[in-house]
């Protein structure tokens, strides 16, 4: 990746930790998980987000060596998506709300087990590895947005069920879109997606 | 080839491990919301439940501890409630009439506990008990008017209470069943309540 001079990593590394604590400063906090879409859309996607982005801001020597003792980008991909599939269960999203420490591990959980193994594994997938996360990630959220509309009862016993309906409406909206753009990405071009490295080495 | 072996042993080890956390929260890939797990959680093991004093729609005060060694199904409920709080009064009337009649009162009660002690006063108890037609003996309509003593009650049975735009609440509506030995042993679904009845009249 780019290197970046180390002073303006420092200074994107405080601006992503003040993000980060701005979204656990309890009046954010209660304003974002007031509305499902807020606490599902918003909020849970920023702090994976944020542990993304503090990743790539490593020296890539650094991260070469997590990615070499994580044993490459696959055992990454892995977790991100289990630690996702969590935190789009309606079980966790009532568990965060009604127990602290199940909020805590929300908290730290998006940015270390969502964020920064994909930011790791990312560097290193070919574009078949990259189109497997976004369309395992649109039709999760595909499904899900459905279910959520099509679910007869209340998923989430904090959340009233017109908020249940929007929320999955954003999320089938949300899917549609993602899922233009990444066509677009693919077949129109910009920037070459996939890294010209193989995905194994040698 | 020793990375790829790394990358497989690393790749099996955390699709285990993640396959583990999730067998472990969801009770066995059963429970995904938060309201099949309090089910769940009941059934495996049954909840004391705390102290509260309460009044009927008599102006009685009582205890849920009054109703040791008789069986005692209970709901929550306010009464401005035009929607889910109706369909739970109509279960609660067929469970009460499926119970045998001399079991009624002596070995099983019916308790609606409403979470809106500002506005259900004894009188509003009653004109809901008598538009949904409890008796006010065998199915008695309560209040708890103590804030600490209602979330405390609200949840040791797990019971969720959140405020709509138009005044009213949403709660997660179901049947409760209270043991002869004072704890919750079961959570049922209101459109079952001839299951519920059938459950009744076996532990009878």
């Amino acid at each position: 990746m780019t290197a970046i001079a180390p002073d303006r990593a420092r200074i994107r590394f405080c601006a992503l930790g003040a993000l980060y604590l701005l979204l656990a400063a309890p009046p954010v906090r209660s304003w974002l998980e007031a509305t499902m879409s807020g606490h599902m859309l918003v909020q849970i996607p920023l702090l994976a987000a944020i542990g993304f982005a503090a990743c790539r801001l490593l020296v890539a020597h650094h991260q070469e060596r997590l990615l070499a003792i994580a044993g490459g980008p696959i055992p990454l991909v892995v977790v991100a998506l289990f630690a996702s599939s969590w935190w789009m269960l309606p079980r966790a999203l009532d568990d965060a709300l009604a127990h602290p420490l199940v909020e805590v591990a929300k908290f730290v959980s998006l940015p270390a087990l969502v964020g920064v193994p994909l930011a790791l594994a990312w560097r290193r997938l070919g574009i078949i590895g990259r189109g497997f996360v976004w369309t395992n990630f649109i039709s999760m959220l595909a499904v899900l947005g459905w279910l959520y509309l099509a679910a007869p009862q209340r998923l989430c016993n904090s959340y009233l069920v017109d908020q249940q309906e929007s929320a999955g409406w954003l999320m089938v909206k949300l899917a549609l879109l993602l899922f233009a753009a990444w066509l677009g990405h693919l077949f129109v071009g910009g920037p070459p997606v996939g890294n010209p490295r193989a995905v194994h080495g040698p | 080839m020793t990375s790829v072996a790394h990358s497989v042993a690393v790749t099996a080890l955390v699709t285990v491990l993640g396959s583990g956390a999730f067998w472990w929260g969801t009770d066995g890939f059963t429970a995904f919301t938060a309201e099949t797990a309090r089910r769940a959680d009941v059934l495996r093991a049954p909840r004391p439940l705390p102290a509260a004093v309460l009044e009927d729609q008599d102006g009685r005060v009582f205890g849920i501890d009054d109703y040791r060694g008789r069986l005692l199904a209970v709901e929550f409920i306010y009464t401005r409630c035009t929607t889910i709080c109706n369909s739970l009064g109509m279960a609660f009337r067929q469970i009460r009439d499926r119970v045998p009649a001399d079991a009624l009162g002596r070995d099983v009660a019916l308790l609606s506990i409403s979470f809106d002690p500002e506005r259900d006063d004894p009188a509003s108890l009653k004109a809901y008990g008598i538009a949904h037609g409890a008796d006010g003996e065998h199915w008695r309509l309560a209040r708890v008017r103590d804030a600490a003593q209602l979330r405390a009650l609200l949840e040791a049975f797990g019971v969720v209470v959140i405020a709509d735009r138009f005044g009213g609440f949403e709660h997660n509506a179901a049947i409760h069943l209270v043991g002869r030995d004072g704890r919750l042993v079961e959570i049922s679904d209101l459109d079952v309540p001839l299951q519920f009845a059938a459950k009744l009249e076996e532990a009878l």
